[in-house]
């Protein structure tokens, strides 16, 4: 009575048969039947024409009948979507069912037909069981809403059901919880503009107490959910991480490795001082080592992760060599991947284990295996200075052996060692030279041709040598024919009276005889480079090579931090950013770590920490009408102020300095303030100094967020430059200002080795950091990057005023572009002046420095235009009304320390402004006056 | 998320497929088989394979491939984790995970399978759950069913779904109350040729067989915990307890489950119990050698180690061996040069050896490599790290043993 009976039917009217006993009265002949059709159906047998008949079961008080007809509905109505409709009736009425079991069963099932005409109907049923009593529908339905948005995204956004499952997320029962954070993790991965998962602590609060509650599976995609988040500060971050912890203890190794991967990220920002910081490194260790310990597979991916987690942080493993022995029945990709972690993780303390233990696997069975243990050999030989003498004397044994492989791989890693320790172990060339005859394989080869000709002169047979591999020049790989040309080149230039003809015949060879352009290309270059001054071929030649260091294999610091964040996923196995290799473009969102807080930097200034919400208090901006009505009037009778304000000095620049990284996250580049030194004089210097303390410093910072920044735009056409096409913007935000570039590869190569340099323009804008593509760039590929910038670079008036002339380069060439800045990223944070100042200054400008201009069509109040500006840094002093007229009084001050002091006059019936600008270099006037448009009219 | 699920078997048919979402083609299977076909021995199988439009995530488990293909970038070890559970929980409904089994129980593999996931985000995985859910086949049922026309398959909601403790159903209730556990430990050890420990683990799992009424509290303490080297839980302990006290408190699931694994390290001096004295050369220009390896116990309180089996990996200049064993049977196998010695259980008064002559190719180079001894072997009622639990029960009212 088994269900293997249901394979057996296969005679021809197979699908006849089946249809009569769907059609049949009797229940249990119908089951039956839909059993057999079941059973076909998996594996992959086409009985899609029998349609009709299984949904006509559907109707049916027998829940196992249903299940059934529902298994067989999510595969073929897809091919049927006519037909499917016909379910649709019985699927409605079975979400009003009493029994909360089928009501599940039916929106789970509904959210499986992906049919379109299905999906409409879905979303009352489905709205209805997003608020259903029972919790075991809620969160059925929550995965539902995913499923949806897989088939129609449009239509779950129109019908709201994103905020629901938001809602969702602060439901009683943990396992709504998780399957809500599973759902919308799924949804926001396809959609990674949408910001659905904006975490803050209350909802970060919420998902540590489901975490403790929900199944295993629940924990995983809390965890990951958690992993994205960014703590305000240390002590969040270390709250986080103590609920974390006793998830390390799970059964499920899943479990494990996204609370190692939550732990790792969130370490980033406590301190190393910290008591707990010892403590979390010494957890950590343990539920590692045992990952080993499960099945094969999962130790691979185990092995892969704590590739990276060895590499960012050593000194958590670093107790534990021994856990990566190699067993001798692990499967050869576990046995790979050991290897590779026992040589990151060696060291003067354990290296003669594990040298021990490479020379035994050095002598294993599998090739693979034993060439990357002879390999491993020579790393730890570059890795640990103090022990290279006993690897070279291990290489030398395995290359007594003869076995063929392990004589060749140990000849390749020998040439590292002679790179590393010149002038050390030449003593063993000899024996190396013993095993010229047996090496086949294109690599050894041209190692051991590099090792005679960079040792010629020690080699007394060298020439001899050489020539023995001349003979069969046309066979060899390329890499050997260069190798080879090279080697002979150098025995030349060391024994020129002996080797003649020997380096004429392969030049010849190599220029005349070969089709290869990079043979072809070194040869002439030897020939020219040897004809025409043999002493500059020897500076060339035979120049000092530089010393190689194990750095070579390591992961690049800056993709291994983001690999951290992407700890227990694809991208940890391959080593690679996601989007380096997931499906199609959907824009996956790069992550970082944290930046660490609670470092020297915070620790000078601890009253900058951001502690409390937001750091500074806003000043009070309007004063009384009157007020400033009679200050206005006494303008002539106020005591005078000697001298126009002066740039701040430094110790406030370098107050919001730091406050404006911590709140940044560090991103940004640092901001450095102008020093008035570097004024330039014609554009018009302050003058006076000694009145920076009179200078209201929290106007400064009163203001956080970033200025307004213009949407990007193509400032160098790809067919102006080669196919790479860079459009971008400038933004300034916190203090630092940063140009946001685009760059497109729309050529047919790859391209790299990106650099950026700015011509000498007239507030001295230079890039703060260098232009850091981390990967090359690939056909059709676009990157976005962020320059920071800072104004210290050097100073020279260009016309117009705010021309910006860059240089791009790459590998392919270099390109020249110009384009124009707004001012408006020139307006630092402190522009504010104090009342009684700005009506001085601006009594003490003569009145030809004033301009006026009009701002036309811009239909905003007084208060929304001052506000506005103010997230500009356009700061308003004061604001009273004139005859029904708003007139604000504004200031600000740009990086080079000139201030511009304005009056903004809005008539309510009037759309247009009209703007007085007040400033000692009027040169700016008419650039400030442009800002103060673009920031207005957006 | 897991996007499909194919069973296939060692020949490489595919004989079973399972779609969460939209049905990927058989077709992408193609892209394993191909790597199966590299990696010649099908434990060498890589776990992750990409293939241009999907991953595929594979374990392979008594003789059957899990290949599930994945879409999305997913964490790797819920993928493998989960097909592992789906692994035992065949194993748990049919008393074995092979292919015959599958095939026998189609229906309830693909009801179990629809249960399990949803979407591909788990759904429900405990054993006890998915019991309640859909029934365990039993001759006696299909007899009972195939009359009354009942089916196996629950209707209502199951009362652990949603509770605090999930992994337990109400209304549990027993005659006969009592509580099984096992303390399973097992030694990885490496031993080079002079007999000194290059490294030694312990493994240990307690496995538990709990058949208690309704919803039995209980704690169980260590001797010395500090021995453990790392724990990890089955989801019904206490953590909080265990940190505080080190006393693993907890409500069991009903039935079998692995209540706790750990690790102790070589740190602690693991003692292995048995040594090997071993003479094995390979003369030079005779194409032939000598192999002689003696085991024999050493101290361990008394107990009988039984099961012994030798397995060695000969180098691949071997033809064939010729040995003579004073206990046990030996077999070699000249393709895949591995040499299988059943030795049984040994006597101390009489130590089994096995010696002989080993052939060579001729005209081969004597051989370099030390053919590693593979050793397993099974010692009853001894906790090599020492460990004794003791139990207390709360609530049942009953007292329970352990059994090692």
């Amino acid at each position: 009575m088994t269900d293997s009976k249901y394979f057996t039917t296969t005679k021809k009217g197979e699908i006849f048969e089946l249809k009569a006993e769907l059609n049949s009265d009797k229940k249990e002949k119908k089951k039956e039947a839909v059993k057999k059709v079941i059973a076909s159906m998996t594996v992959g047998k086409d009985v899609s024409a029998l349609f009709p008949d299984v949904v006509n079961c559907m109707q049916t008080d027998n829940l196992e009948l249903k299940k059934l007809v529902y298994l067989y509905l999510m595969n073929y109505a897809k091919s049927q979507p006519d037909m499917a409709i016909m379910a649709v009736n019985t699927f409605v009425k079975d979400c009003e069912d009493p029994n909360p079991l089928i009501r599940a069963l039916a929106v789970r099932t509904m959210g499986c037909i992906r049919v379109d005409k299905i999906t409409e109907y879905l979303c009352e049923p489905l709205r209805k069981c997003l608020k259903d009593e029972d919790p075991y529908v809620r969160k059925t339905a929550a995965v539902c809403v995913a499923k949806l948005h897989d088939i129609n995204a449009q239509l779950v956004e129109d019908q709201g059901f994103l905020d629901t499952l938001k809602d969702l997320i602060s439901d009683s029962n943990p396992m709504v919880v998780a399957n809500a954070v599973a759902a919308l993790s799924e949804i926001a991965e396809s959609h990674p503009s949408s910001n659905l998962l904006d975490l803050n602590p209350q909802s970060i609060n919420k998902l540590l107490t489901a975490l403790n509650e929900c199944t295993e599976w629940g924990q995983i995609f809390i965890l990951d959910c958690l992993a994205n988040y960014m703590p305000k500060d240390d002590r969040e971050a270390q709250s986080i991480c103590e609920r974390v912890t006793p998830r390390l203890s799970h059964a499920n190794s899943a479990v494990v490795l996204s609370a190692v991967k939550v732990l790792m990220k969130f370490m980033e920002m406590l301190s190393k001082d910290l008591d707990y910081y010892g403590t979390l490194l010494k957890k950590l260790a343990p539920p590692l080592v045992t990952l080993l310990s499960a099945e094969p597979e999962l130790q691979y991916v185990a092995l892969r992760n704590i590739n990276l987690i060895v590499q960012k942080r050593p000194e958590i493993l670093k107790h534990e060599m021994k856990v990566f022995f190699v067993k001798y029945n692990d499967p050869i990709y576990v046995k790979l991947e050991k290897l590779d972690i026992m040589i990151r993780l060696a060291s003067q303390a354990n290296i003669a284990q594990v040298l021990a233990e490479l020379k035994e696997y050095a002598t294993e069975v599998d090739v693979d295996f034993v060439r990357k243990a002879v390999r491993a050999i020579g790393r730890c030989a570059i890795k640990v200075e103090q022990s290279a003498e006993r690897c070279v004397s291990t290489l030398l044994d395995l290359i007594q052996t003869k076995v063929n492989y392990v004589v060749q791989e140990a000849i390749v890693v020998i040439k590292d060692i002679f790179r590393k320790y010149p002038n050390k172990y030449e003593s063993v060339i000899a024996t190396l030279c013993e095993n010229l005859d047996s090496l086949d394989e294109p690599e050894a080869r041209a190692a051991m041709i590099w090792i005679v000709g960079e040792y010629a002169e020690r080699i007394d047979n060298a020439d001899e040598l050489l020539e023995s591999f001349l003979e069969g020049f046309h066979d060899e790989s390329t890499q050997v024919q260069l190798q080879l040309l090279t080697a002979i080149v150098k025995l030349f230039l060391k024994k020129p009276t002996e080797t003649q003809e020997l380096v004429q015949q392969v030049l010849s060879l190599a220029t005349q005889d070969s089709d290869n352009p990079d043979l072809r290309d070194r040869g002439y270059i030897y020939w020219r480079l040897l004809s025409t001054d043999p002493v500059a071929a020897k500076e060339v030649v035979l120049a000092e090579k530089p010393l190689i260091s194990e750095e070579t294999d390591l992961i690049e610091p800056t993709l291994l931090d983001e690999l951290i964040c992407y700890i227990g996923t694809l991208a940890s196995v391959y080593h690679k950013p996601p989007s380096a290799f997931v499906e199609g473009s959907r824009g996956v969102v790069h992550k970082s770590l944290p930046p660490r807080t609670g470092s020297s930097e915070s620790a000078e200034s601890p009253d900058t920490a951001p502690s409390g919400g937001p750091a500074a208090d806003q000043p009070s901006v309007i004063p009384t009408q009157g007020d400033l009505l009679g200050d206005l009037l006494n303008l002539d009778l106020g005591p005078p102020v000697s001298g126009p304000p002066m740039a701040t000095s430094t110790v406030q620049m370098g107050a919001v300095d730091l406050l404006g990284d911590s709140l940044m996250g560090g991103s940004g580049g640092s901001f450095t303030p102008a020093p008035s030194t570097t004024a330039p004089t014609n554009v018009g210097a302050p003058l006076g100094s000694g009145l920076g303390d009179l200078f209201d410093l929290t106007g400064g910072v009163g203001t956080l967020s970033g200025s307004y920044v213009a949407p990007k735009t193509v400032w160098l056409p790809a067919m102006k430059a080669k196919g790479l096409e860079i459009s971008g913007t400038f933004s300034r935000q916190v203090g630092s200002i940063s140009m946001d570039l685009v760059l497109t590869n729309k050529a047919l190569q790859v391209m790299s080795d990106f650099a950026i340099q700015f011509n000498r323009n007239s507030f001295g804008l230079a890039p703060a950091a260098p232009l850091q593509v981390h990967a090359p760039l690939a056909p059709n590929q676009s990157v976005e990057i962020s320059l920071p910038l800072n104004t210290v670079g050097s100073v020279m008036k260009m016309e117009p005023l705010n021309n910006l002339q860059v240089a791009v380069k790459n590998n392919i060439d270099v390109f020249y572009f110009s384009t124009l800045y707004p001012l408006h990223i020139l307006f630092v944070e402190d522009g504010k002046m104090e009342r009684q100042m700005f009506l001085a200054t601006w009594k003490d400008m003569p009145n030809e420095n004033e301009t006026q201009f009009q701002i036309k069509d811009c239909s905003l109040n007084a208060d929304a235009v001052s506000s506005k500006l103010q997230g500009s840094n356009i700061f308003t002093i004061a604001k009273r009304n004139v005859e029904g007229q708003d007139m604000l009084y504004q200031s600000l001050k740009l990086t080079n320390g000139i201030w511009v002091l304005a009056e903004l006059r809005i008539q309510p019936s009037n759309p247009s402004f009209t703007l007085s600008l007040k400033c000692r270099a009027p040169e700016v006037s008419q650039y400030i006056y442009q800002a103060y448009e673009t920031i207005l009219k957006n | 998320m897991i996007h499909s699920l194919f069973l296939i078997n060692c020949s490489g048919d595919i004989f079973l497929e399972k779609h969460w979402k939209s049905v990927v083609s058989q077709s992408v299977c193609d892209y394993f088989f191909e790597a199966q076909e590299k990696a010649i021995d099908v434990e060498n199988v890589p776990p992750v394979i990409s293939t241009p439009h999907h991953y595929l995530i594979s374990i392979y488990r008594d003789k059957i491939f899990f290949v599930s293909v994945i879409q999305t970038e997913v964490p790797p070890l819920f993928v493998i984790e989960f097909l592992h559970r789906v692994a035992d929980t065949f194993q748990d409904y049919f008393g074995e995970c092979s292919e015959t089994a599958i095939k026998d129980n189609v229906v309830i593999v693909y009801e179990l399978l629809e249960e399990m996931l949803d979407n591909g985000f788990p759904l429900a995985t405990e054993s006890n759950i998915l019991k309640e859910l859909i029934k365990p086949p039993t001759i006696l049922r299909s007899v009972v069913n195939s009359i009354t026309g009942s089916s196996n398959v629950g209707d209502t909601l199951p009362t652990g779904q949603l509770s605090n403790i999930p992994w337990r159903r109400a209304g549990v209730k027993y005659t006969n109350n009592e509580a099984y556990f096992d303390v399973i430990e097992e030694i990885d050890a490496i031993i080079d040729k002079s007999g000194s420990t290059v490294f030694a683990e312990i493994q240990g799992v307690i496995d538990s067989c709990i058949k208690l009424s309704g919803m039995p509290d209980l704690s169980l303490s260590f001797m010395n915990p500090r021995l453990l080297d790392d724990v990890s839980f089955h989801p019904c302990i206490r953590f909080k307890r265990w940190e505080s006290e080190r006393v693993l408190s907890f409500i069991p699931p009903d039935g079998n489950f692995r209540l706790i694994s750990y690790r102790v390290s070589s740190q602690n001096l693991v003692a292995i119990p048995v040594y090997v004295k071993h003479m094995i050369s390979f003369k030079e220009n005779t194409s032939s050698g000598r192999f002689d390896v003696t085991i024999g116990p050493k101290q361990n309180m008394g107990k009988t180690v039984e099961g012994v089996v030798m397995t060695v990996h000969m180098p691949k200049a071997v033809l064939n061996m010729n040995l003579t064993a004073t206990q046990g049977s030996y077999t070699f196998d000249p393709v895949t040069k591995v040499l299988t010695w059943d030795v049984g259980k040994i006597t101390p008064q009489k130590l089994p050896n096995l010696k002989g002559i080993v052939n060579l190719q001729s005209g081969a180079p004597k051989p370099e490599e030390n053919p590693s001894l593979n050793i397993q072997f099974k010692i009853q009622q001894l906790a090599i790290s020492g460990e004794w639990g003791i139990l207390h029960e709360i609530g049942a009212g009953r007292t329970s043993w352990c059994r090692k």
